[in-house]
């Protein structure tokens, strides 16, 4: 049995090892590789809890593998051990000394939790109302008159306050690398915090399950320097108050014709067009084709062709276009763009 | 008693099960549904494991992916968990505290044949348009008509005609522990399994309700067009959450309470000692039990209540841990200069202890709410708890079975097979759930049917998937052992292990009427103290004589099959069907009313002719 015991214990080790081989998981998507002051915050509560928890574990393995080798029994062995009812200093040395342990958790804990529940006005923070749709993600800046989805742009070093909500039913906001998830609920608001503390991308999940296609939920978060970002913010506003423009090649005209005809009922696209979809107005600036796909001619044909293959129950049909269409549709949606994003 | 009571009409085979009052047949009964219900759910959780091998798999779609994890939590909770510790708890309660069957015999039988009917039917959905699929917990809103299928009203009815099994159940032990304990067999001389049994029930009484209302309230939506949970015409989506978990809560304790008992008889047997800190393992039991209630919202933390709610509810979580370490402590020090042998049982008992510890500690630290704002319905969650309930539970109960198969079945397993049990089920364990403690670090959230390439989930899962084999394999082996240890014709001895509490002290397995006369109980570990005083077996508190025994009845299996078929009317808006289902039923409940049962008696000669000796 005790070859046994050490073998679990190396493949253990192994498992353990392989796992720390492959990092803490990407910097973009892990919430062990902070890159903002509130996942900092929550990493450092992980951290602290770990450490003492682990700390309870290490007394209790001990115990547990001297009281197994010094206490099992030998062939032969004669007489009943002691029967013992109990320990008085014993118990109150194991109830109190875990009480300390708490404590010292429980502190930070109240403080961090209300660092974390505050509300920043907009002269403090910048506003975003988030949202969440089965399965994509709608993010709309009140102030600046702004309205965009599935791709999060925002300042870096800057507090954002979100509210959040959702049109369906209830998902969950969640972005590792820069803090904890909240939910959204219909016909409810949500607040919550954050801010990047570097520009560059991070991933975006939901983290509720909301239907078939929950796990294919995705978004991205772009974080631009702040005069960046301002720019964006001024062309996206000036673009989105006004009519769509007109693209220059012929293909894309007639794209321009088909989308105004079969998609503007559900899709915006600058200042016209349905809120059923997501907005469209910066498509190809997008990372991604609805949160999944690289955002290219061949996987934006792949969505248009079949949007239930790629997403399973979302929420736009398939409309049965030709490849013509789709063709003219590439093309005419290549021109989407307010601003090339640095990435 | 009536003295024109007259012998019970023989019955034999299946009749014989399907109208047994006796507590020990119920328990076998209870294990074999559990059982079934168990492999259904593990067959679940295997399909999971596969599409998640590798990203972007397809072997399930995306639908069928969502029915599997939603029948599989709630296969593995209500199906497999709560019937096996009912199936423990009948087979071995009324036996610890010396009663001759439970207080409420046909009750019982009532309550394994609603749970075992509202189980047929949630899972008679996989072949009637498709399972439920909006995970364990049905959150509305996606539980509502608008988003979800069919699937849901088979979890709303079949849990409701289930919840209705468990509470009754529950209801019986209380009263059972508390009116039938044999003399001497005071509260504080009861073994820490009856203790668990009997707080766990206590907390049954309490919690089901709860999830009860829930549900009702969730059929209204469903069914009738309430709006209890529909934003859109005023109704409030947070309010399921909240009696969903008031529920919730209390019901992981429902499981892991009995466990903590298996592991302390266990434990204090295989160390041949007393149980250390017995009375501070009493009060942790119910400290736990009472805790337990004022917790729920510690599964809401990010569901906006606010960080004032989110901080009391999370203290008051980190408390619990307080007495769950005082329990771990003294199973520690039971051991401590004990004579510690290893047969299969005290393996699943010592492996539980580790295994236990990382799911409190991970416990513990879910407990703080901001650092929960990131584990939460991430897959750090769901290494968490099934730490808890297959590394806490699960142990305790193969512990539990490995220790009392052959009081139940009159014969015992086999060691070889059960050490292989062992080794490979906590092998895989850890290589299943260990490495899902990162991914959801990494940013895997729970309940997703695939994950694209590229973003660093790949090898966690992959292991994660392997893992899977070994606990199939140990489930394998397990019931190899049951199926050799049945064809076996070696009988178990009364005593095996040599025990220490008084269902040691009668045959294996015991007559129906248990005990043939009443034993006093001369204090903790009754069979012990007399092996000390060195007496063969236990002191009688009375003569021999004649034995008063409940008659067995088809009336609970109909009840409950006229409820199930309410329920397909329902679903259906089929009302004809809903009348006669209810006329079963409610019939039944006439007919048991007002027909007297006066039960019949086994004679002093007769329990002499089965050789035991008065
Ligand atoms: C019935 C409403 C509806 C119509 C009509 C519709 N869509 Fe969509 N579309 C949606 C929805 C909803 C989504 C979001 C899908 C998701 O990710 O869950 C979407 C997503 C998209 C996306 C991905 C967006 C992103 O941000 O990544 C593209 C591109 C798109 N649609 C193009 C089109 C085009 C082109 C047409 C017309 C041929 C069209 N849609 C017609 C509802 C619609
Ligand atoms: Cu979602
Ligand atoms: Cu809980």
């Amino acid at each position: 049995m005790k070859s046994w015991q050490q073998s679990w214990r190396q493949l253990f080790l192994f498992g353990l090892l392989a796992l720390t081989l492959s990092g803490c998981g990407m910097r973009e998507l892990s919430a062990l590789q902070p890159q903002g002051p509130v996942a900092a915050m929550q990493f450092d509560l992980m951290k602290l809890s770990a450490s003492i928890m682990i700390g309870v574990f290490i007394v209790v393995m001990l115990i547990l593998t001297y009281v197994l080798i010094r206490y099992r029994k030998r062939p032969g062995q004669e007489g009943i051990p002691k029967q013992v009812e109990g320990s008085h200093t014993l118990e109150i040395i194991w109830t109190v000394i875990p009480f300390l342990l708490l404590i010292v958790m429980a502190v930070p804990t109240v403080t961090t939790g209300f660092t974390l529940g505050k509300e920043y006005n907009k002269d403090e923070a910048l506003q975003v109302r988030v949202t969440a749709h089965q399965f994509w993600w709608e993010f709309e800046y009140p102030d600046l008159g702004v309205s965009t989805a599935q791709d999060l742009v925002l300042p870096v070093n800057q507090k954002v306050q979100f509210t959040l909500t959702s049109a369906d039913v209830m998902h969950a906001f969640w972005i590792p690398a820069l803090g904890g998830k909240i939910d959204t609920n219909p016909g409810l608001e949500n607040k919550m915090w954050l801010q990047a503390d570097r520009t560059g991308v991070f991933y975006g999940k939901c983290a509720e399950l909301c239907g078939a296609s929950h796990a294919l939920m995705d978004f991205k978060v772009d974080v631009l320097e702040q005069d960046e970002f301002a720019a964006w913010a001024e062309k996206m506003k000036g673009v989105q108050s006004a009519e769509p423009a007109a693209p220059a090649s012929a293909n894309a005209v007639q794209g321009q014709q088909i989308f105004e005809k079969s998609c503007l009922g559900c899709h915006a696209v600058a200042g016209k067009g349905g809120k059923l979809g997501p907005n469209l107005t910066n498509f190809a600036d997008r990372q991604r084709v609805a949160g999944i796909m690289p955002n290219d001619a061949e996987h934006l044909a792949k969505w248009l062709r079949d949007p239930q293959k790629e997403k399973p129950g979302n929420n736009m049909p398939n409309l049965n276009l030709s490849e013509d269409q789709i063709n003219s549709l590439v093309e005419y949606m290549s021109t989407l763009k307010v601003q090339e994003i640095k990435r | 008693m009536s003295a024109h009571a007259s012998h019970a009409p023989k019955r034999s085979g299946i009749a014989d099960w399907l109208t047994t009052v006796d507590h020990k047949k119920i328990g076998i009964l209870y294990l074999i549904a559990g059982g079934i219900f168990f492999l259904a759910g593990g067959l679940e959780a295997l399909l999971i494991r596969l599409q998640l091998m590798y990203p972007e798999l397809q072997v399930v779609g995306a639908k069928t992916f969502n029915e599997l994890i939603t029948m599989h939590g709630t296969t593995m909770i209500f199906l497999a968990a709560m019937p096996v510790i009912f199936a423990l708890m009948n087979a071995i309660v009324p036996l610890q505290i010396g009663a001759r069957d439970v207080a409420f015999p046909f009750v019982n039988a009532l309550g394994f044949w609603l749970f075992f009917f509202g189980g047929v039917l949630i899972n008679t959905s996989w072949f009637l348009g498709g399972a439920p699929d909006a995970g364990w917990t049905s959150y509305a809103t996606l539980a509502l008509n608008q988003y979800s299928g069919f699937g849901i009203d088979f979890y709303v009815l079949g849990l409701q005609i289930a919840g209705l099994g468990t509470l009754i159940g529950g209801i019986n032990f209380l009263v059972t522990i508390i009116n039938m304990r044999a003399p001497g067999m005071t509260f504080m001389r009861m073994p820490l399994f009856t203790w668990a049994s009997f707080v766990t029930s206590g907390l049954i009484l309490f919690a089901f309700p709860a999830i009860t209302v829930g549900l009702v309230l969730l059929m209204f939506d469903r069914l009738f067009g309430a709006a209890f949970f529909n934003p859109d015409a005023g109704g409030n989506v947070v309010i399921w959450q909240h009696l969903f978990w008031i529920f919730g809560h209390p019901e992981v304790y429902i499981l892991i309470l009995p466990a903590f008992g298996i592991i302390s008889e266990v434990v204090s047997t295989f160390s041949r000692k007393r149980l250390f800190g017995y009375s501070s393992m009493v009060f942790a039991t119910a400290l736990i039990g009472f805790l337990g209630f004022m917790v729920w919202a510690h599964h809401m933390f990010t569901t906006g209540m606010g960080p004032i709610a989110n901080t009391l509810f999370g203290l008051a979580t980190m408390l619990i841990a307080v007495p769950t370490g005082i329990k771990i402590f003294n199973w520690l020090l039971t051991m401590w200069g004990g004579q510690i042998r290893f047969p299969t049982a005290n393996l699943f008992a010592v492996g539980f202890i580790p295994t236990f510890t990382i799911g409190g500690m991970t416990g513990v630290m879910l407990a703080v709410p901001p650092a929960d704002y990131q584990y939460h319905d991430s897959y750090f969650v769901v290494a968490h708890f099934h730490y808890v309930i297959v590394g806490g539970l699960v142990f305790g109960l193969f512990a539990g079975l490995y220790y009392w198969w052959p009081k139940m079945f009159g014969k015992m397993l086999n060691e070889t097979l059960g050490k292989w049990n062992f080794w490979t089920f906590f092998i895989g364990f850890h290589l299943t759930f260990f490495p899902q403690h990162f991914l959801g670090l990494m940013g895997m959230p729970r309940r997703v049917f695939t994950y694209l390439a590229g973003q660093g989930l790949e090898l966690g899962n992959f292991i994660s998937t392997i893992g899977v084999f070994g606990m199939t394999i140990g489930t394998i082996l397990f019931l190899v052992n049951a199926y050799v240890s049945a064809k076996s014709s070696k009988r178990a001895p009364a005593d095996p292990w040599d025990g220490r509490t008084l269902e040691w002290s009668i045959p294996s397995p015991p007559p129906e009427y248990n005990f043939a006369q009443t034993p006093l109980v001369r204090g903790l570990d009754a069979l012990w103290v007399e092996k000390m005083a060195g007496n063969k077996g236990m002191t009688y508190a009375e003569p021999l004589g004649s034995i008063h025994m409940p008659n067995g009845s088809f009336l609970p299996f109909i009840m409950s099959l006229g409820l199930f078929i309410a329920g397909y009317g329902f679903m259906y808006h089929n009302y004809v069907v809903v009348g006669i289902g209810m006329v079963i039923t409610f019939g039944c409940m006439l007919m048991r009313s007002l027909k007297d049962d006066p039960g019949y008696h086994i004679e002093p000669d007769e329990i002499e002719e089965k050789g035991v000796k008065a």
